[in-house]
């Protein structure tokens, strides 16, 4: 079931950015690359629920800012060694305005 | 369709040179690979071990079958390549198969070099080079008593210890009159020969081998001085010579190995080649680091992306047999040039030889006690002058009044000392990763285990764990690059940002050829530093190139809420700060009010949202940000002095107010730390701050380069100055040095002990006119510098969309 919801405009973002959508559950952290595509996931870190949204994010990845570990924001996959994975919402760009899916 | 890329010679250098150019360009060639083995490419330095008993086979395959059939990589194991066509650009193995390349590469490595006496064909007379040889060794060790091994090189004697562990009698027959002379000198050469007879190795020394004797199967060897001497088995382990017949076949030229330029192509440009084949600007290469760096270059040239130079290695040597610590780099004989340093004790069994030139260290050998090795061949490697460290040297690291890791042994270590703090990882955790995982480098560590990856304060040690786990097959990087983007090191790049005039990140990734599009979190926050600190004036503040703490300007905590610190001057306040303080922590339901080091007061458990309302109150009451959450000036820590203090020489409180107003918003390669003592009674610890006064009588002595923490070093006495106006200067010059200088991420200690005390005294100190100049120059930074975040954010409402969400979702 899809339940998409406008979250605002992609310039409202930061270029290599992140803004948070709150839900009633949990965050989400919708990402902005350096070549405007855009990114949701869960907005916590497999290793120790760190806030992803803080992180540095570089090439379609985000670094965590508690332990460093880096996460692929395609997949919500821990990279390299590490193991975990955070939820991954589909999000999408139209006419300068971003959505996302709930789900 | 896809280049064709052929490898032959299935070893540690070639596989090597696949695997980075897998991780650079996974898909521009269809790669084919043959061996002569029938295996997949294994770590070959640790066949002693192997032979020793204390490794299987299994624990040292690199890549296994499968692991070529999971990267699409075409594996002709156990293929001997007989032809290289260049016209038709086809190989041809043995058995008739036929490869057609775009690109080849030549990763035949080495043979043992067969002493050609008569006998030497004899059965039981073998190399010590490969799996089938250990295989033959230890066939040996259970049906035979004795064995010979001819060489008394690195090589010679693992294999000699190798089967003595399995109880053979063992003769070492050498032809010079030192064991390892390529490594050792007579006095290490001798102490060592002692402590294997002690161990119960045989030698014969200064001995000719004539020929080899048996009927069929070695029986025994003669010499040329006509003595004899019985064995069941010969190991001849004289040396290698590169293995370049199949190169020299097909025309290329070759000299005492197959000749290759800095970016490791032969004179036919299609074909390169790596490791032990290859002679390099004259020299060749039988230990194994070198390899791995002209693997690295080769690979960056097969993916076309043409930068990267080989440019010749610094090798260092460990001998692999337990209870036997020695270590050898570089030029350890010396000539006229040089000087030498000994320590000899041979009792104790240590020897200590260090050889100089020109106040650079240019070779070392030790014996006995090996833990210095490691900072050793840093130093050489670095090329830095020793001239201050000159009375500490040769009693090593630990003694330069570190009281940090420098002393401890990482071979008296038990598997659980835990060495990185930060993360709980023990000794045995990296070990098993470095030899389970076939790890070679510091990076490929912290990744798997993730030891120093965090604070990174024992770096140094993991260093050595890799050193003392793999022997010569560890090298760090000469001068180590800023981060995996890039081959340039912090040096390279500050001066190009100089030189160039380079204002923005972008710029520099552009002008140096940066690999990755948008860098990675450890250049970006360099670089955003670099520009800064060099063009103060053009610059512009990167904000994602920040971490969150210094985007946020409050620190992160555990749970992702944060702190707040103002900023208290020289450590005074008032009643009215105080009121200001109680009162946010009362409206805001703030959790914990804790007193900080540094003499400050901060405000833990602040959601982020509400970060700009505190700042707003606090700076209504005329209170700024305390940076405690940057790379950046932090606190200056005071003593009340002579106002109250019956000891207090000077007014250290108003100096220290003053230090405060000059220094305050000023980002720095790393947090940075100032005090100032009204007595040398010293209350306010200024010897373990990165600028420490203590006031004295006459003035004031400026004390420089210390830090509490984990390592905790004590400053270093830079001068005495006579009047606050001193103070003043020599600290923003001393301050703008060490921002222009050291590597981001590089605190004032270690600062100090790598570009050495005598640079910064004579910069700053000696050198009215640099003073001068880097005072000038700080004092126009700081007045672009010195706004108050806080206030920009709560007041003028800066940055709005870092504190608030962009949407909420009612359910």
């Amino acid at each position: 079931m899809s339940n998409w919801v406008e979250v605002g405009q992609l310039d409202d973002i930061p270029k290599q950015g992140s803004r948070v959508v709150e839900t009633s559950d949990y965050n989400i952290a919708v990402f902005r690359t350096v070549n405007d595509e855009v990114f949701a996931v869960k907005d916590e870190c497999p290793h120790k629920q760190g806030p992803l949204s803080q992180g540095i994010v570089h090439d379609k990845k985000v670094t965590c800012p508690l332990h460093n570990w880096t996460i692929s924001l395609e997949s919500g996959e821990a990279l390299g060694p590490d193991e975990g994975c955070t939820n991954v919402f589909v999000a999408i760009v139209e006419n300068g305005v971003v959505s996302i899916d709930l789900g | 369709m896809k280049e064709k890329l052929v490898m032959i010679g299935n070893g540690m250098a070639g596989m090597r040179t696949i695997e980075e150019l897998l991780k650079i360009a996974p898909d521009m060639y269809d790669i084919t690979v043959f061996g002569d083995e029938p295996y997949g490419n294994y770590n070959r330095i640790l066949l002693s071990p192997v032979l020793a008993g204390d490794k299987t086979i299994d624990d040292i395959m690199l890549n296994t079958i499968e692991w070529y059939e999971e990267n699409n990589i075409k594996l002709h194991a156990g293929k001997k390549v007989t032809e290289i066509n260049r016209i038709a650009r086809t190989v041809t193995a043995q058995d008739g198969t036929v490869e057609e390349y775009d690109r080849l590469l030549i990763a035949t490595g080495s043979k043992p070099f067969i002493i050609p006496v008569p006998g030497h064909d004899k059965e039981g007379v073998i190399s010590f080079r490969d799996i089938k040889d250990v295989d033959t060794m230890l066939a040996a060790t259970k049906n035979f008593k004795h064995a010979t091994v001819i060489g008394g090189g690195l090589l010679g004697l693992e294999a000699a210890n190798g089967m003595m562990q399995h109880g053979m009698n063992v003769t070492v027959v050498h032809l010079g009159d030192t064991l390892m002379e390529r490594q050792m000198d007579k006095v290490s050469g001798t102490m060592l020969k002692k402590s294997l007879q002690d161990k119960g190795m045989d030698f014969r020394m200064e001995a000719q081998t004539a020929e080899i004797t048996g009927n069929g199967r070695v029986s025994g060897i003669k010499f040329a001085d006509g003595t004899s001497l019985e064995t069941d088995l010969v190991v001849m382990a004289v040396g290698i010579r590169p293995n370049i017949e199949l190169a020299q076949q097909a025309g290329l030229h070759c000299e005492r190995g197959i000749v290759v330029n800095d970016t490791m192509q032969t004179y036919d440009p299609v074909i390169y080649s790596v490791g032990e084949c290859v002679q390099h600007r004259g020299e060749t290469y039988g230990l194994v680091a070198p390899l791995f760096e002209m693997a690295k270059v080769c690979a960056n040239h097969l993916a076309k992306m043409g930068i990267g130079l080989y440019e010749g290695s610094v090798t260092s040597t460990k001998l692999k047999v337990t209870g036997i610590d020695l270590f050898s780099a570089g030029d350890f004989t010396g000539n006229e040039d040089t000087e030498e340093m000994v320590m000899q004790d041979a009792s104790s069994g240590l020897y200590k030889k260090l050889v100089l030139r020109n106040n650079k260290l240019i070779g070392s050998v030790l014996y006995g006690d090996t833990k210095e090795g490691a900072w050793y061949f840093q130093l050489m490697r670095t090329g830095q002058d020793i001239s201050d460290l000159r009375d500490k040297l040769l009693f090593g690291e630990s003694h330069l009044g570190d009281s940090g890791h420098g002393g401890d042994h990482i071979g008296l270590m038990s598997d659980d000392t835990e060495i990185c703090g930060c993360n709980g990882v023990c000794k045995g955790d990296i070990v098993k990763a470095i030899t389970t995982e076939g790890l070679f480098t510091l990076d490929e560590v912290r990744a798997h285990t993730k030891a120093s990856a965090s604070c990174g304060s024992c770096t140094g040690l993991v260093e050595q764990i890799l050193e003392f786990t793999l022997g010569s097959d560890y090298e760090a990087p000469e001068a180590k690059p800023l981060c995996k983007c890039t081959d340039h090191s912090h040096e390279e790049v500050r001066q190009a940002i100089r030189e160039r005039k380079l204002t923005s990140i972008n710029d520099v990734r552009r002008s140096l050829n940066w690999k990755t599009e948008d860098g990675c979190p450890a250049c970006r926050m360099a670089l955003n530093y670099y520009v800064q600190s060099a063009w103060h004036n053009e610059a512009q503040d990167d904000p994602q190139s920040r971490f969150i703490n210094e985007r946020a300007h409050a620190n992160i905590q555990k749970d992702g809420r944060y702190s707040v610190i103002p900023r208290m001057w020289g450590g005074m306040t008032t009643p009215n700060e105080l009121r200001a303080i109680a009162n946010v922590a009362e409206k805001y339901e703030i959790k914990d009010v804790h007193l900080t080091g540094g003499q400050r007061i901060g405000l833990y458990g602040v959601e982020k949202e509400v970060l700009p309302k505190i700042w707003a109150d606090l700076n209504e009451a005329g209170m700024v940000s305390g940076h405690a959450y940057g790379k950046a000036m932090r606190t200056v820590k005071t003593c009340v002095g002579k106002q109250w203090c019956r000891f207090g020489t000077q007014d250290s409180t108003a100096l220290g107010i003053k230090l405060e107003e000059l220094t305050w918003a000023s980002w720095m390669p790393h947090k940075f730390k100032l005090a100032v003592s009204g007595c040398p009674r010293n209350c306010a610890e200024a010897t373990i701050k990165d600028f420490g006064v203590v006031c004295v009588d006459s003035g004031y002595e400026l004390h420089i380069g210390g830090n509490g923490g984990i390592k905790v070093r004590a400053t270093d006495l830079l001068c005495n100055v006579a009047t606050e106006e001193d103070v003043l200067e020599y600290c923003g010059a001393f301050i703008q040095f060490y921002r222009e200088d050291a590597h981001y991420l590089e605190r004032t200690a270690p600062w100090v002990e790598r570009i050495g005390f005598s640079r910064i005294e004579d910069t700053v100190v000696k050198n009215e006119e640099k003073r001068k100049h880097y005072y000038k120059r700080f004092l126009e930074a700081q007045k672009i510098a010195q706004v108050d975040p806080w206030k920009e954010r709560a007041v003028d409402g800066k940055a709005k969309y870092e504190f608030e969400s962009i949407k909420v979702v009612q359910a």
